[in-house]
């Protein structure tokens, strides 16, 4: 038996490809907002694998350093490296903010560290690490900064001696690597007028501006300029000690919060993109429906236009499962040149985005086995219209 | 095929609708279609052509009365025969006003289409295709689209479609309306010759003036009632041999 889906589609094959470059468009969006939940993911997952830390030890009581704000003094990573299975204890901070090079400016997260120890930038693809205790940094390729360029954050100006890659927050920013010393000043050093004001006020203020005790002015008003605080203290734990033992640890005798690699993960994809994946599915779920209607629409119209040759086949006796298989078959083949179109699409203007957008192969099958459903379901008007019409109206009269 | 007695219509009727709105569409046709025969059904509209032609069809189903097609009651008193569309496919051919050949399918495979759906392999029922087509003389557009073809060339194909699967029935209607009087004879011609060789029963609706003297028998339909009259049997063979029989060996 000859297939007369085959045959039709071949017939109208530029009404086909059409409608299924236009469909194809409307899946590549699909996949791709696809791809944007899975790039988020990734981010999120190589965020924790680039940090280099088995624990995040933050302010008791939060979800930081990412997904809350969390500051711990400076010196307590001293106390951490005294408890059993610590092998390492490194203060970091992070702050997403505009880091200007020039007239323009990026959206990055200024992350500080100190070198040679967790939080630090893997690998490099160009330049070094940072080996000058000041006014060096590293950044992420996304930021289009180059070595030797001079980019400035807060009222310092740093060189760019390395570039990184895929080294993003999980907000999808990237990073930009400075030293701790740097980065505290950076987040927590008021300005000039702050300063001033802040003195002026401690000078009016009789308790800290006590005639008989001299030097205290001065003390009070250094205390309040210098910053001893961090965000989080990344803990990388002695081989053979069990990170989740570690963690209890800390919690208990430091009174501090520390999160496992686990639960971290759990934070970021959990809790930090949960609504953004929301927003994703919810998309998923329209686009899926759009979908749908077009099918059901372009297989019900092309189904309509051949109401007089579904009659006449009616008529000199073909089944009613032929003509619905003519139909299915002619609705799936719609959703696979729709599938290769989509996936060639969102292929390639993937890279084109400025978030990473991540396509997996599995996505992508599970796309196509979603497409061919869809498809299957969508034709099943245009298989009712069919199987309504009446062989005797190719009779006429 | 045993064609057995070609078509045998006896008190056929056909009701529309219920209580004060029934309608006697038929009231009681009597006809008869030797095999071999080509018979004309006139009558005005309105006067239950179409629905007399359904009836015999097997598309809808008749009140009351008893239908025969070659050789098999299809419809007795309230019994019908259970599989329409098969009955359809292998004993009644069709011919319909305008061709209706399917456009996404070649001459060839629009022909070839009745046998595949009977379960024939492709190549059997693409050799019997071309036989017909050849028979009908437009085996030269085999492989064309049914689009491409004249008017005239796509009634011949339609009529090769008919004969696909060797019906002992074949029910025409109007198929000669769309056509010039040359053509229409033509195709008359082709039908003529069609049922003699196949020893098919032909029931040729028409309203067509031209091709009305080239029935030596035509059913008057009136009042959805059938009334016998003779034709003239005008000779139309135009002293040409008559196609080659297609089913038999050269």
């Amino acid at each position: 038996m000859i297939s007369l889906a085959g045959r039709d589609i071949l017939h109208s094959w530029s009404k086909f490809v059409l409608t299924g470059l236009g469909l194809g468009l409307l899946i590549g969006a699909t996949l791709t907002m696809a791809g944007v939940y899975r790039g988020m993911v990734d981010d999120a997952e190589v965020l924790l694998q680039n940090s280099g830390a088995d624990l995040w030890v933050v302010q008791k009581d939060t979800l930081g350093p990412y997904a809350e704000p969390s500051s711990l003094p400076d010196d307590l990573y001293r106390g951490l490296l005294g408890l059993p299975g610590v092998a390492q204890a490194a203060n970091v901070t992070y702050l997403t903010m505009q880091v200007r090079k020039g007239d323009t400016d990026v959206r990055a997260m200024v992350v500080g560290f100190k070198p040679g120890q967790p939080g630090a930038p893997g690998f490099l693809t160009s330049g070094r690490q940072i080996t000058r205790s000041h006014f060096e940094a590293v950044a992420d390729q996304m930021t289009r900064f180059k070595v030797g360029d001079r980019i400035r954050i807060r009222r310092q100006d740093y060189t760019v001696v390395g570039i990184t890659r895929r080294m993003v927050s999980s907000g999808g920013d990237p990073m930009v690597f400075i030293p701790l010393k740097d980065a505290q000043e950076a987040q927590f050093l008021k300005d000039n007028d702050a300063i001033l004001a802040s003195r002026a006020r401690n000078a009016a203020n009789p308790a800290f501006n006590r005639p008989g005790v001299p030097g205290l002015l001065d003390a009070v008003n250094a205390s309040q300029t210098s910053n001893h605080s961090v965000n989080a203290v990344l803990v990388r734990v002695a081989e053979g000690h069990d990170p989740v033992a570690v963690a209890q640890t800390i919690r208990r005798w430091k009174h501090l919060q520390a999160y496992d690699r686990k639960e971290m993960e759990d934070i970021l994809i959990a809790k930090l993109i949960a609504t953004a994946a929301k927003q994703i599915g919810m998309f998923l779920a329209i686009l899926t429906l759009v979908s749908a209607a077009i099918v059901a629409f372009i297989i019900y119209t092309l189904t309509l236009g051949k109401i007089r040759e579904i009659a006449v086949l009616k008529l000199i006796g073909t089944q009613n499962r032929t003509i619905a298989s003519m139909i299915l078959q002619q609705a799936l083949g719609l959703g696979v040149i729709g599938f290769l179109v989509g996936k060639i699409a969102a292929t390639l203007w993937a890279p084109a985005f400025p978030k990473y957008v991540l396509l997996l192969p599995g996505d992508a099958a599970r796309g196509f086995v979603a497409m061919m459903v869809v498809c299957a379901l969508a034709s099943t008007v245009a298989i009712r219209a069919a199987l309504k019409v009446d062989p005797a109206t190719a009779i006429g009269g | 095929m045993d064609q057995g007695t070609g078509i045998r219509i006896e008190g056929l009727w056909k009701r529309y609708g219920e209580g004060g709105a029934a309608m006697d569409a038929l009231k009681g046709v009597d006809m008869t279609v030797a095999p071999g025969e080509v018979v004309g059904l006139i009558g005005p509209s309105g006067s239950g052509k179409t629905t007399l032609l359904k009836c015999l069809g097997a598309v809808i189903e008749p009140t009351r009365g008893r239908m025969t097609l070659g050789g098999e009651v299809i419809y007795d008193a309230g019994w019908k025969i259970k599989d329409l569309r098969t009955l359809r496919r292998d004993r009644i051919g069709f011919i319909f006003q305008a061709p209706y050949l399917i456009p996404f399918l070649s001459v060839t495979d629009n022909v070839a289409l009745l046998p595949m759906l009977a379960g024939q392999p492709n190549d059997q029922a693409r050799e019997r295709a071309l036989e017909l087509l050849q028979a009908m003389d437009v085996s030269h557009r085999a492989q064309a689209e049914p689009s491409s073809l004249s008017g005239g060339e796509q009634q011949r194909v339609a009529i090769a479609r008919a004969l696909a699967n060797r019906p002992p029935v074949i029910l025409a209607d109007e198929p000669t309306a769309p056509l010039d009087s040359e053509r229409a004879l033509t195709v008359m011609r082709i039908l003529h010759d069609m049922a003699s060789q196949y020893q098919t029963a032909i029931i040729v609706v028409t309203h067509d003036e031209k091709i009305i003297p080239t029935f030596k028998r035509i059913y008057r339909i009136r009042d959805g009632q059938t009334f016998e009259e003779a034709g003239e049997g005008r000779d139309i063979s135009n002293g040409q041999e008559p196609s080659k029989r297609v089913d038999q060996p050269a």
